[in-house]
C-alpha cells in the first residue's frame, strides 16, 4: 500500500514518550495470518504494511493506542498492552 | 498491602465521575490513570450533551471548561460529486441552559480530576494498572509498577478495550463488528475565523454530522465541531466494515479525502493542525455489555460499553459520567450492609436499570441494526445528489416537468426497497 501523504508529518504534532519495549507486537509466526491483513486498512496511524513477501509489517513509533488492531486482528495474532505509566502518547487537545 | 475504600482504574469521565461523588461521600478513593495527566489518553468527538447528567453534579458546570455551546445543527449526505444539507437551529438551542457543548477531553479532564482531588480523592498518573489482585475469585486489589494496593471494590474504568474487566472475566476482547473506530484532527483557527465562516455569534458553536461518500459507503461517517480557538474534524466508521467492505482503503485516506472535499476544504482553509489523535467506539448496544459487576468490582463508561450512535446523535460521555456516579452510589450502598460481593453491587445494575441509561438503551435497542444497512452510506446519499442534480438543472433547451424529474428515480422496485429501509428505521 502507498504511503498516505502527510501521515508521519501528522503524528509528528503529537507528543509521545517512547517505552522501553513496544506494548504491541505481532505474536512470532503470525506475521503472515490474514486477520493480520486486516490492521493495514483500520490502524489510523498507518503503522501495519504489507511487504514484497507477504508479511505483515509493524512499526510502534506514532501509535495512537485507539485499540482498533487488538479489536479487528484479535489477541491470538497481536500481543497486545498499554504502554507502561507515563509512556506512548500523551494528548494535548484529545 | 496499602489498603484504600475504593480503586478506580482510569481517570476518564466514567472513573473521574465516580471517585468525585465517593470523595464528596468522605470516602477514601484512588484513582490510577497510566497517562502523565488525566485526559493524556482520552478523546473524543466532542460533544456533550449536558441535560442528562446536569443534577448528578449540581457543582460543576458553572465552571466546567467547555468550549462552545451548540446552538446550529447540520447534517450533510455526501454523494461522490455534490452533497445535500440539512441545516437546524431555533431559540430553544440558543438559551441557557444549553442542552450540548463541544468539547476537549485533555482540558476538560484534568480540570474534573482537580475537583475530585478538592473533595478529597487521590490521584496517581503516569500508573497503569498491570494486572488485578484475586483471591477465591474476588477482586481485592491491583498490581501498579510494582505495588499493590487494596480496595473493597475496584471500578474498572479503563476505557473501552477495559483490559481490567476481560481480566476479572465481565467481558472479553469484543467483537469487531460491535466497534467503530473514530479518528481526528484539531484545527486551530482564529475565534473570529470560526465565528465567521461558521454564523455564530460570540461564543456559540456548531456541530456538523456527514454521511456517505465520507466513508466510501462504510458504516460510519464524518463530523466537525467548532471548539473556541480550533475546529475537530473527523471520521466514525465501523472497524468491521473497513476492513470487509469494498472498496478497500486505509483509514487515514478517508480522512484525508474528507478534507478535500470543497464543502469541507473552505471551513478548514488557513487552519493549523496541532494534533491528531484516534480511539475505538463501542456501538454495539444493548448486546455488546460488560458485565457490570462481580465480586469486588464494578464496570463504568466504555468499559462496560455504554455508548450509543443513533444517527442524528452519537453519545458516550453522559453514559460514562452517570455511570461513574451510579457505580459510586452502589459502593454507598454495598457499605452499608459490609457486602461488596456480586450480590452486594448487584444494586449498581438496579440503579442502572432506573436511570435514563439503561432506558435509552432499551429504547434505542435496534438502532445498531437499522442503521447498519449499507444502502444508508451509498445508495441513498446517491439518490439524494441525483435527484438535487436533476430538480435544479436548467438545461439549455427545455426543462422536464418536476415530477417525472423525480419519478424516473423512484420505480416500484426502488420505492419497495425504501418501504422496506424505512420499516428497519422506524424501530429506532
Amino acid at each position: 500500500m502507498s504511503e498516505i501523504m502527510g501521515l508521519k508529518a501528522k503524528l509528528g504534532l503529537d507528543v509521545f514518550k517512547p517505552d522501553a519495549r513496544p506494548h504491541i507486537s505481532i505474536k512470532p509466526g503470525m506475521e503472515r495470518d490474514p486477520r493480520l491483513k486486516r490492521a493495514v486498512l483500520v490502524c489510523p496511524a498507518g503503522l501495519y504494511s504489507l511487504n514484497a513477501a507477504g508479511e505483515v509489517e509493524f512499526t510502534i513509533d506514532g501509535c495512537l493506542e485507539c485499540g482498533t488492531c487488538r479489536l479487528a486482528c484479535g489477541t491470538e495474532v497481536l500481543e497486545w498492552s498499554y504502554p507502561v505509566g507515563g509512556f506512548g502518547v500523551q494528548f494535548r487537545f484529545g | 498491602m496499602e489498603k484504600f475504600d475504593v480503586i478506580v482504574v482510569g481517570a476518564g469521565l466514567a472513573g473521574l465521575a465516580a471517585a468525585y461523588t465517593l470523595a464528596q461521600e468522605g470516602l477514601e478513593v484512588l484513582v490510577l490513570e497510566k497517562g502523565d495527566y488525566p485526559g493524556a489518553k482520552n478523546v473524543t468527538g466532542g460533544r456533550l450533551y449536558v441535560n442528562p447528567v446536569r443534577d448528578l453534579f449540581p457543582e460543576l458546570w458553572a465552571k466546567a471548561p467547555l468550549e462552545r455551546p451548540i446552538v446550529h445543527e447540520e447534517v450533510a449526505v455526501f454523494a461522490r460529486e455534490r452533497s445535500l444539507t440539512v441545516s437546524y437551529t431555533g431559540d430553544e438551542l440558543r438559551q441557557e441552559p444549553y442542552q450540548s457543548y463541544s468539547i476537549l477531553r485533555a482540558k476538560f479532564d484534568r480540570w474534573f480530576a482537580g475537583q475530585a482531588e478538592k473533595k478529597g480523592a487521590m490521584l496517581i498518573t503516569k500508573s497503569r494498572v498491570d494486572e488485578l489482585i484475586m483471591e477465591n475469585g474476588r477482586v481485592i486489589g491491583v498490581r501498579t509498577g510494582g505495588d499493590e494496593l487494596g480496595a473493597d471494590v475496584i471500578i474498572a474504568a479503563d476505557g473501552v478495550l477495559s483490559l481490567t474487566a476481560e481480566q476479572a472475566g465481565l467481558r472479553r476482547p469484543g467483537d469487531p463488528h460491535h466497534y467503530a473506530v473514530g479518528f481526528k484532527e484539531v484545527i486551530e483557527l482564529e475565534r473570529g475565523v470560526i465565528e465567521d465562516r461558521f454564523n455564530l455569534t460570540g461564543d456559540e458553536g456548531a456541530a456538523r454530522l456527514f454521511m456517505g461518500e465520507v466513508t466510501r459507503g462504510k458504516f460510519g461517517g464524518g463530523f466537525l465541531y467548532t471548539n473556541r480557538e480550533s475546529l475537530s474534524l473527523g471520521i466514525v466508521v465501523g472497524i468491521k466494515d473497513l476492513y470487509e467492505a469494498e472498496p478497500a482503503v486505509q483509514a487515514p485516506q478517508l480522512l484525508d479525502d474528507f478534507k478535500q472535499r470543497p464543502e469541507i476544504a473552505r471551513l478548514i482553509q488557513g487552519g493549523q493542525t496541532v494534533e491528531y489523535s484516534a480511539h475505538v467506539i463501542p456501538e454495539g448496544g444493548l448486546k455488546s455489555f460488560a458485565r457490570l459487576y462481580g465480586d469486588g468490582i464494578l464496570v463504568a463508561g466504555d468499559a462496560a460499553g455504554f455508548s450509543m450512535n443513533i444517527g442524528v446523535s452519537v453519545r458516550g460521555m453522559e453514559y460514562a459520567l452517570a455511570s461513574g456516579y451510579y457505580a459510586a452510589q452502589a459502593v454507598l450502598k454495598a457499605r452499608e450492609n459490609s457486602d461488596f460481593s456480586a450480590a452486594g453491587l448487584k444494586v449498581y445494575q438496579d440503579l442502572l436499570d432506573a436511570s435514563f441509561v439503561m432506558k435509552d438503551f432499551q429504547s434505542f435497542q435496534d438502532a445498531p441494526q437499522a442503521l447498519e444497512n449499507p444502502r444508508f452510506f451509498q445508495y441513498y446519499p446517491e439518490l439524494a445528489g441525483n435527484i438535487m442534480k436533476d430538480l435544479y438543472a436548467v438545461p439549455a433547451g427545455p426543462k422536464d416537468k418536476l415530477y417525472p424529474t423525480i419519478k424516473k428515480y423512484l420505480g416500484f422496485g426502488n420505492l419497495w426497497a425504501m418501504f422496506g429501509d424505512l420499516r428497519k428505521v422506524m424501530k429506532i
